[in-house]
């Protein structure tokens, strides 16, 4: 009996002990390992405050522009406070700026009211930011230069014949001799001709072109473009330094497929950079090779050998990046977990020993073994690689959503931060010049859910500044903006000089006129002519009379010489809607179609009887 | 040797009384949380998901959080690297689950109305076999999903096993796996099926003792 209740005790304890061990209740966790509970570490906080702020009254030490993507648009910021500065309006109109209204601005977008604005360069000089002028591209083929005396945009060029999608794009040369294009959809050329699908691969055609810089004006001209297999071509670098003269653009779809990219275009385990030879092209073109197609001279560099060469990359890379000394060439493939250095010197010891795997279309493939330096395992997805003055390189990580840093020659990745999230490019100070400044970097986030008051469906994007200045990286600040900062460049404001009027001199105008006498209205036919001039706080005259059909330019002079004395010319009713600046002339061009009475008014605020700043177009019906 | 047949003949013909006629109707009770809580929990953590993936295994349908969306989530992630889809129709055992666990109930309400040892050692037997065949089922299925990556897929990554009981990173997600309520539930089943039996033999025994002649 003794001995039964004691087996009973047993069995009744490890049934216990089972149902207790059942019971431990197990599940997950409500947050990620890493996620911070509570408040920051508070002396963190404070030293970040401290670092970013810039008092009332004072001035950023950087400025940042940033690619507006498919807003068309560039974003001028200071930094480190991050604040937005100015829009500058390049392929959309911008009515606070009355782009796109005026007959000059309206002309230079061409028809198009949109452009996919990707990566903004700078003007260089020896391989550093000169602070002459930004380019920028847009997927539409067309390339645009800012102006950084006024931070306006002076021209845009293209659309580019037999270049479509121009992503791999705006990059310049180290002395601004060029800005890069390159296709990312490849089509059959000259554009117009069409062929069906099936035969991508042998007769579409990827293209890259050379834009021709004027040193002194910046006008941008035809230069020379070369033929290549149907990749698409992504990004870009310009060779510095030793590397000078050579241009890198990263595909994907080396695979030429077609359909389902997605999954076609990802089958092969390398992809390539193109490593291009743009000084012999330049000389080849010279010499007067190349064909005709499209209006450009074109170089098949099948019939061209020594310009163009391909080197295998990991899987569909996205950034290409020449490190500041020019010795390296950093490839991204954005489907791994690592980057893969090329040593520019092994690249041009292969091409002189002909060290080849492998052609594509006659274009040479470069053994991967004899010209790779490293793979860096930096984490997943790395995209986009910038550099610092120290020797060390910043890598984004897509898929990891992070930064890695890791050290050039000794390839040791030192440090990550977390970016939130999902960090597509990034940009240093000066971190793709020759001499980069450190100091500061920015991540420019794809996603910012939840870091930001809610403000529904259409969330901005994320761009977070982040310390380079020491050994560890330290987030400082999270800034938000409209879609979609594709790319920026980040420049100590001493190289910038921007005038704050235009000087009356300058003004070449032969219809600006500076003195209200002269303000009038006159007829040719049915075509009127109004020279307008805008000074506080009158719009004289204060009336136009005109008839119904008539063709009226308006010429708008703001005679003032007074920094921020802008004035605005609204016409309602008739989509008018321009801005004058200090010292300038603007013009618009329009039928007045519409009889009535139609009043015009200053609407950039500009004085105390800015109100009173008003008159009226008069257009008398036909009857 | 046949001493130890004869124990087990008098073992098996052991009645049993009210306690473990008591505790067969709870653990049918208990089966009742398979259909209404999830029996395993999937919760997925990356930097960019930094309130989570979540997925529920009932055992008849798949469920995920936010209102179901995080499992198209899921799915749009696994497709990079050619996982499979997650689907309740790709579950056959959504289909036998709830059927066995309805068999079992009643074989069990079969054991309290009889009231024989022999029945109650057919529950347990087919209890225990019931439970850990799913598990194999459950392990089976996640190491089919981790293996047969399509070759196509954009992202190689080599063949893995989800975890199933905790903690594992897979790529840039901290994943954590753990049974649910129903799971739970089902482990309380077999306790309390054994302690049933436990019960059983112990007042057999007694009342062996008991009995004249013994």
């Amino acid at each position: 009996m003794r001995q039964m209740s004691g087996k009973w005790k047993a069995t009744a304890a490890a049934a216990a002990i089972f149902t207790a061990a059942l019971m431990v209740w197990q599940c997950a966790p409500s947050a990620p390992k890493g996620a911070k509970k509570g408040p920051a570490n508070a002396s963190d906080q404070s030293v970040a405050a401290m670092k970013t702020y810039v008092a009332p009254g004072d001035l950023d030490d950087f400025y940042m522009f940033a690619s507006g993507g498919h807003s068309g648009q560039i974003y001028v910021y200071g930094l480190p406070s991050m604040r937005h500065l100015s829009t500058i309006p390049v392929y959309t109109p911008y009515p606070a700026t009355g782009y796109g209204f005026d007959d000059e601005s309206k002309a230079m977008l061409g028809g198009l009211t949109w452009g996919d604005v990707h990566h903004p360069a700078l003007s260089e000089t020896n391989g550093d930011y000169d602070g002459r002028w930004l380019f920028v591209n847009e997927m539409n083929g067309r390339v645009a230069r800012v102006d950084l005396r006024d931070f306006k945009t002076r021209q845009i060029f293209g659309p580019m014949p037999n270049i479509s999608g121009n992503h791999g794009s705006a990059f310049v040369t180290p002395n601004t001799e060029y800005s890069m294009m390159a296709s990312r959809f490849s089509i059959p050329i000259p554009k117009g001709k069409s062929v069906p699908i099936d035969k991508y691969a042998t007769e579409y055609k990827g293209v890259i072109a050379a834009v021709k810089i004027d040193p002194k004006t910046g006008a941008m001209s035809q230069g020379f473009q070369i033929l290549t297999p149907p990749f698409d071509w992504d990004l870009g670098d310009a060779g510095k330094k030793i590397s000078d003269g050579w241009m890198f653009w990263t595909c994907y779809n080396s695979e030429r497929a077609t359909g389902k990219l997605e999954v076609t275009s990802a089958q092969k385990d390398r992809d390539y950079i193109a490593a291009v030879d743009w000084r012999a092209a330049e000389k080849a073109i010279a010499e007067g090779k190349g064909d005709l197609i499209g209006g450009v001279k074109v170089l098949d560099p099948k019939k061209v050998p020594g310009i163009f060469y391909l080197l295998p990359c990991g899987k569909s890379p996205h950034g290409v990046d020449v490190s500041p000394d020019g010795k390296y060439v950093i490839g991204s493939g954005k489907l791994q977990g690592v980057t893969t250095v090329f040593n520019f010197e092994k690249i041009q010891t292969a091409i002189r020993n002909k060290d080849f795997t492998g052609d594509e279309d006659g274009i040479p493939v470069l053994k991967y073994e004899s010209i790779k330096d490293a793979e860096v395992a930096v984490g997943l997805g790395p995209l986009h690689t910038q550099f610092g003055g120290d020797g060390y390189a910043y890598t984004s990580l897509f898929v990891d959503s992070a930064i890695a840093k890791w050290k050039l020659g000794t390839w040791e990745v030192v440090d990550k931060i977390p970016m939130s999230y999902s960090i597509g490019h990034l940009a240093a100070a000066e971190g793709d010049t020759c001499t980069p400044k450190g100091k500061y970097l920015v991540g420019l986030n794809k996603l910012s859910h939840g870091r930001h008051l809610s403000v529904g469906p259409s969330q901005p994007e994320s761009m977070q500044l982040v310390d380079i200045s020491e050994e560890k990286m330290k987030l400082l600040y999270d800034a938000f903006t409209e879609p979609e900062p594709h790319y920026a460049q980040i420049v100590a404001a001493k190289t910038i000089h921007p005038i704050e009027v235009y000087p009356k001199e300058e003004n070449k105008n032969p219809l600006a006129i500076w003195d209200v006498k002269d303000a009038g209205v006159t007829r040719q036919g049915t075509n009127v002519l109004a020279k307008v001039v805008l000074v506080r706080s009158t719009i004289t005259p204060t009336a136009i009379e005109v008839n119904q059909g008539d063709t009226v330019k308006i010429v708008m002079t703001n005679i003032e010489q007074t920094t921020d004395e802008l004035h605005g010319f609204g016409l309602l009713d008739y989509n008018i809607n321009i801005v004058v600046d200090p010292g300038e002339t603007k013009t618009v061009t329009f039928k007045a179609d519409k009889p009535g009475v139609f009043p015009y008014y200053c609407t950039n605020f500009c004085s105390a009887l800015h109100q009173e700043m008003q008159g009226y177009l008069i257009v008398k019906g036909k009857s | 040797m046949h001493s130890l047949f004869e124990k087990s003949r008098r073992f098996l013909d052991l009645p049993l009384d009210l306690g473990p006629r008591g505790l067969l109707v709870l653990a049918v009770l208990l089966l009742v949380p398979s259909y209404l809580f999830p029996l395993w929990t999937l919760t997925m953590f990356a930097p960019q998901y930094g309130d989570g993936l979540r997925m529920q295994i009932y055992s008849w349908r798949l469920d995920g959080g936010n209102g179901g969306q995080d499992i198209k989530e899921i799915n749009v992630l696994n497709h990079y690297i050619g996982m499979r889809d997650l689907t309740t129709a790709d579950f056959t055992e959504f289909k036998w689950i709830p059927f066995v666990v309805g068999i079992l109930a009643l074989l069990m309400l079969r054991t309290a109305v009889l009231g024989k040892m022999t029945h109650l050692v057919d529950n347990v037997v087919l209890y225990l076999y019931f439970g850990a065949f799913s598990l194999w089922s459950f392990a089976f299925k996640l190491w089919s999903y981790g293996h047969h990556l399509a070759p196509t897929a954009a992202v190689k990554v080599d063949p893995f096993m989800p975890p199933m009981w905790g903690y594992k990173k897979l790529a840039n997600f901290e994943v954590y796996s753990y049974p649910g309520v129903g799971s739970y539930a089902l482990g309380l089943v077999a306790v309390v099926l054994v302690l049933a039996m436990a019960l059983a033999w112990r007042e057999g025994k007694r009342s062996l003792a008991r009995a004249p002649g013994a």
